[in-house]
């Protein structure tokens, strides 16, 4: 009875809440904004095209990322290769195909469970199956192979809840004029399940890009003078040449960090951007 | 999408067998197909065995040399240099400085983010915070380790005066903002799935926004909210770049944030930057090193899984 005779007490501890909770939440959009803001004051005047065409260097000024920025490119495209066609494939079967057994529940539990692995265990798998197992060395396809089995379980957790959400009145419509699953599956499920399966790819594919601690482990160089030709190449990536940098005593070597950081979160950027795209003109189309 | 509903119906005059002929085929096809699909399913499974075949098998080779009790309750940390002693606590508690430190800050900040997000912040509001903390949680961790490296710690040196360059309290930092995004979005999933009915009852009773808010809202999301700290502090505990970058390499048994300490995986990265003979003891620290990591990080992520389906089994 007390706390009801109290109310314009109550009503302030009410307004105080609320404006605590708005305070607290821009507080966390001020750490991103810092975050840009620092790295963008310390960057900027490095990123120009012979940071972005040089090789790494002991000199702070002839220093650039040419093989690091290579490094990245060979390694996302080939763990695309990788991963994209054997996590797509996962989830038609565990969305179209799979019977819900206990398979189907184990496969599950499985993933969600692999996606809560830290990366640094993927590393060390990778390092023992792929470098010392299987014999491929630091070459840039044990890094896509280790980064592949890490991006597996986000690609299939996307691919499977937009392909979920296509309507199964599409489905029964395709199988009631005879098509058989796979026709309905190639030819139905997966253009509408599209626009979904390619954000969850991109998203995927940006988690390959920043990540670190896998490819320090599989044992990326950070000194590579040379572009990589093939997929037995040695190699390094912008995370490890920003690392590589970072980790010097020497405020320039920050600064170069910095301006590989920017170079990395810009293409980390366009990526997102394209996915938003994608996602607003599929919902664009279904309206 | 029509061409080929078109093409696979379309009445073919007077070819019969050539259909038929097809349709064998097809068949043969599709389980050709199915199989396919099957073992890439089946990859995740195998990926989990050798993740537990390698470490269990690196390990094993690792205890046969150092006994368990000593390596789960040793004290000292030194398997690079002689004498060596393989003693991880050091490691452990540097990790949990770590981990108390962030949940320090991205928990109560991420609770609260979640509640005026779900129960405050007009749809504008929300979707501009949205996307702005997506993109907080897509900046790689090395970013992180850079800015704890070059903002945090001389912030800290401004506040506090002389700071080491590598402290546990930088990386700390850094780690919690770094999950609070996560936690915020995992707990604003889970206020909003707490049905109006319950407010509105709260509300009809005559309580403030703030009475239901935190006496009907937040404990009926409760599991959903646990499920996130879970959670978020496994994602702490594997969390590798920020804390090799900004923590420091020195294991040592201390509560105080201000020291330079060295966590499980700041240790495995600091074995494989040096060059790792392949059979050595160094190398088979890494694994079991590894080992107990996993090991905690599966069971706390099996806890945040147990906690979310009894919240889903509650509302959905």
């Amino acid at each position: 009875m007390n706390e009801v005779g109290n109310l314009p007490r109550r009503r302030l501890k009410a307004k105080l809440f609320h404006l605590f909770c708005a305070f607290v939440t821009f507080m966390g959009v001020a750490f991103l904004v810092i975050l840009l803001f620092h790295i963008w004051k310390e960057g900027h005047h490095w990123v120009d095209w012979q940071f972005l065409n040089s090789f790494p260097s002991r000199f702070v000024e002839k220093a650039g990322i040419k093989s690091a920025l290579w490094g990245t490119i060979w390694l996302v495209g080939l763990t695309a290769a990788i991963s994209i066609p054997v996590g797509v494939a996962a989830a038609i079967y565990m969305e179209e195909y799979a019977s819900k057994g206990k398979l189907n529940t184990f496969i599950e539990i499985n993933i969600q469970n692999l996606a809560g692995v830290p990366s640094i265990v993927y590393g060390i798998l990778g390092l023992a199956i792929f470098v010392r197992w299987f014999n491929l060395e630091r070459s840039v396809l044990a890094g896509s192979l280790t980064m592949s089995l890490l991006i597996l379980p986000i690609i299939i957790i996307a691919s499977r809840e937009s392909i979920r959400a296509v309507p199964s009145s599409i489905r029964q419509g395709s199988f009631a004029l005879g098509a058989t699953r796979w026709q309905t599956v190639r030819a139905h499920v997966l253009p509408a399940a599209l626009p979904g399966i390619l954000t969850g790819l991109i998203l995927a594919l940006s988690r390959a890009i920043g990540e670190t601690a896998p490819l320090v482990m599989i044992g990326a160089l950070a000194y590579v003078a040379f572009v990589p030709e093939g997929p037995m190449d040695s190699f390094t990536a912008l995370p490890i040449q920003i690392f590589n940098w970072a980790s010097r005593p020497q405020e320039k070597f920050h600064q170069l960090a910095a301006g590989g950081i920017l170079v990395l979160l810009a293409v980390l950027l366009m990526m997102n951007a394209i996915a938003i795209i994608i996602r607003q003109r599929a919902e664009r189309k279904m309206k | 999408m029509e061409e080929a509903l078109v093409r696979d119906i379309s009445p073919k005059p007077a070819s019969a067998p050539v259909n038929l002929f097809l349709r064998r085929g097809g068949r043969w096809q599709e389980s050709l197909i199915q199989w396919v699909f099957y073992v890439c399913a089946l990859v995740s499974v195998i990926t989990t065995a050798s993740i537990i075949v390698v470490l269990v098998k690196e390990s094993w080779g690792f205890f046969r040399e150092e006994s368990i009790f000593d390596f789960l309750f040793g004290t000292t940390w030194t398997p690079l240099f002689v004498p060596r002693s393989f003693g991880v606590l050091p490691l452990v508690n540097g990790t949990f400085l770590i981990v108390a430190g962030s949940a320090l800050i991205a928990l109560p900040i991420g609770l609260s983010t979640a509640i005026y997000l779900s129960e405050y912040a007009s749809t504008r509001v929300r979707s501009v915070i949205k996307p702005m903390l997506e993109i907080l949680a897509g900046i790689p961790t090395v970013v992180y380790g850079y800015f704890a490296l070059t903002f945090v710690t001389p912030a800290l040196t401004m506040v506090y005066g002389e700071t080491r360059v590598f402290n546990a309290a930088s990386a700390s930092i850094v780690v919690g903002i770094m999950v609070l995004p996560m936690v915020a979005s995992l707990c604003d999933n889970a206020l909003r799935a707490v049905p109006s009915s319950l407010r509105q009852g709260g509300y009809a009773l005559g309580a403030t926004q703030f009475e239901v808010t935190t006496t009907i809202v937040a404990p009926s999301a409760l599991s959903g909210i646990l499920a996130s700290f879970v959670l978020a502090v496994s994602r702490a505990i594997g969390e590798t770049m920020a804390v090799t970058l900004a923590a420091g390499a020195t294991p040592r048994m201390t509560l105080n944030p201000m020291e330079s300490i060295q966590t499980m995986t700041a240790y495995m990265v600091q074995v494989s930057l040096g060059d790792v003979p392949a059979y050595g003891i160094e190398y088979k620290t890494i694994f079991a090193v590894g080992s107990l990591l996993f090991f905690i990080t599966f069971v706390m992520n099996i806890l945040s899984a147990m906690a979310l389906r009894r919240f889903r089994e509650k509302y959905e």
